[in-house]
């Protein structure tokens, strides 16, 4: 089973757009496969045959009538996430709107507190949608992110993927990266198959490009790179090319300006279902290339936070 | 006053509306801070080109174990929320990556083994840009948690009567601790379905965060109508619409300030500042 990642540092360059299209194309062919992220858009019924529940985090409350407004959680929590408002304040101790975000670590903390006024109430939940469109010939994992944990998210639904097509047999597993470089970017490039990048050719699609291809490669996981708008700036993508031949980053493929995309988007079409345009051939020709490295490319890995190749940062005692 | 700006959806915008908000302002006389806290693709620079006065570590605080004291009780490791210590058998090992600083292993240890070091994350980048304060944060690229870093880029503010923070697409930890705070939240979007979407999901953290918030349509003219019955029904205000020019997106690939090379961005920019002054009801 291989995994293909679409990654691009900066966001809103066609990641989704493109992946979409691949789902299409690969559904005419005679492989089975599987894709989750956020192309859910382009087509496939609705109707959700799994739900799996997904723990970002724990809530904490104050009793009522515990707190003796000592000012110690406040002192003690790092994430400002409590505030003391004064003794003459009943209540002593508030949480701030939107404090749950940075309970994090706080629930072992609680034993610290002389009072015990602080309790655990519930879950921080987000629910993970698995979505079996039996009628098609793929699966879809799709999920709610609301706000905290997202590098877990992702390592959970990555997890559940690649159970999902080993149970199936499918051989392929396509994955809508997120923008940047941190915990969800880092989350789903641990050992995937191969990475696509699609960059546009702008100074800051080339900025966000560099630095992603360089987490690509500290991650030890071969990537390949497909131009979009690539007619906005010639002189950008031709720089943008060069830099990727230097990393050893191959070009693949280039797509030209098309208002095809968003029309396709609006009519909630994959962009190779809704035209036979310059962007829609340049997607197929994509997706050809892009094939040939993949039947090249290592097997999925389960992926993880931990594993940064090459920079073994643990301490050992 | 401080203005964060968001979107959910990537590249719809946030970025050239920052900086060219920015820009502005300060071409008014009015002391305006720019603070760039999208530290995992910083971009601002780019547009803005500031001159670098001040370059500074970011660290974060990981916990060192002494293993002369260490009895290898496991308390740490069952304690951590992040799954970042873990004790096999005689071994007390620490990834660092997933640690969140939140200090409850040292408060734990029965030993007292544990101490805490910095551990450098990024850098942070203080300059001037003309008449305009310059502050942006860079993560190390291989670095999962980018809060650290946003948290240093807004504690190394400047005060100024307009603070500006260029925040990172999402809704999830970065976007939180970038908005953390702002007086009035800008959520760009586009008029298509994945900017509708990821509007939503922003309008909601907005509500859940409580802050005040209204919504800026980049490349207007471009998709469905749907961005405004949304925004109707939901009695969100649309405090700006700026139009799709193709001359905005190639001064953009450029590097080019989008205020600067396109008149009438400038105009569209001016009004967003007068409908956001303070006083005015948004």
């Amino acid at each position: 089973m291989k995994e293909l990642v679409v990654i691009s540092g900066k966001g809103g360059t066609g990641k989704t757009s493109v992946l979409a299209s691949f789902a299409s194309l690969a559904k005419k062919g005679r492989d089975r496969r599987l894709r989750r992220g956020h192309s859910r858009f382009a087509s496939g019924p609705r109707a959700a045959a799994a739900r799996e529940g997904f723990t970002a985090g724990s809530k904490a409350r104050i009793k009522p009538g515990h707190c003796t407004a000592c000012g110690k959680c406040e002192e003690l929590c790092r994430f400002d996430a409590i505030y003391f408002d004064g003794p003459w304040q009943r209540q002593g101790v508030k949480d701030l709107p939107g404090g749950h975000d940075r309970l994090r670590g706080l629930r072992r903390l609680l034993r610290f507190l002389p009072e015990n006024a602080i309790e655990r109430a519930g879950r921080l939940r987000r629910v993970v949608c698995v979505r079996d469109a039996l009628r098609t010939d793929w699966s879809m994992l799709s999920w709610a992110v609301g706000a905290e944990n997202s590098g877990k998210l992702v390592t959970q639904l990555r997890r559940t993927a690649q159970q999902v097509a080993a149970e199936q047999r499918r051989d392929l597993i396509l994955c809508d990266g997120s923008p940047g470089i941190g915990c969800p970017v880092i989350a789903s490039l641990t050992g995937a198959s191969l990475a696509l990048f699609v960059v546009e050719p702008t100074a800051s699609g080339e900025h966000d490009f560099l630095r992603v291809a360089q987490l690509t490669i500290q991650l030890g996981v071969p990537g390949i790179l497909a131009v979009n708008k690539a007619d906005l700036n010639e002189e950008v993508a031709r720089d943008i090319e060069e830099l990727a031949r230097q990393r050893g980053i191959d070009l693949v493929g280039r797509i030209p300006y098309d208002p095809a995309v968003t029309e396709a988007q609006i009519a909630r079409k994959t962009v190779v279902e809704a035209s036979d345009g310059p962007a829609a051939r340049a997607i197929r020709g994509l997706w050809t290339e892009t094939r040939k490295y993949l039947d090249r490319s290592a097997p999925a890995a389960a992926g993880g936070l931990v594993p940064l190749a090459g920079q073994q940062q643990t301490q050992r005692t | 006053m401080k203005i964060a700006i968001a979107s959910g959806k990537g590249g719809t915008g946030k970025t050239t509306l920052a900086t060219s908000l920015a820009r502005v302002a300060a071409s008014d006389g009015r002391a305006v801070a720019y603070l760039d806290c999208d530290v995992e693709e910083p971009n601002g620079h780019l547009f803005l080109k500031p001159e670098i006065l001040r370059e500074e570590p970011i660290h974060k605080l990981i916990p060192v174990v002494d293993p002369a004291r260490c009895t290898h009780c496991g308390l740490c490791s069952q304690t951590c929320r992040f799954g970042a210590i873990a004790c096999v058998g005689e071994q007390t090992l620490i990834f660092s990556e997933l640690c969140h600083s939140c200090g409850g292993c040292l408060l734990v240890c029965p030993e007292e083994a544990i101490r805490e070091v910095a551990k450098p994350i990024g850098r942070l980048r203080i300059g001037m840009a003309g008449p305009l304060h310059f502050v942006e944060g860079v993560l190390n690229v291989g670095e999962a948690m980018s809060p650290p870093a946003i948290h240093a880029v807004k504690s190394a503010a400047p005060v100024a009567e307009l603070t500006i923070l260029d925040c990172p697409p999402g809704t999830s930890c970065p976007v939180i601790e970038g908005v953390r705070g702002c007086d009035l939240l800008l959520l760009v979007t586009e008029p298509t379905p994945f900017g509708l979407h990821d509007l939503k999901l922003a309008v909601e953290m907005a509500r859940a965060l409580r802050l005040k918030f209204g919504v800026v349509v980049n490349r207007a003219d471009c998709g469905d109508r749907e961005v405004w019955n949304y925004c109707r029904r939901q009695r969100i205000a649309i405090l700006a619409e700026i139009p799709d020019d193709r001359a905005v997106a190639e001064a953009y690939s450029r590097g080019e300030l989008a205020a600067e090379a396109v008149p009438h961005v400038a105009e569209r920019i001016g009004g967003l500042l007068e409908a956001i002054r303070p006083g005015a009801h948004v």
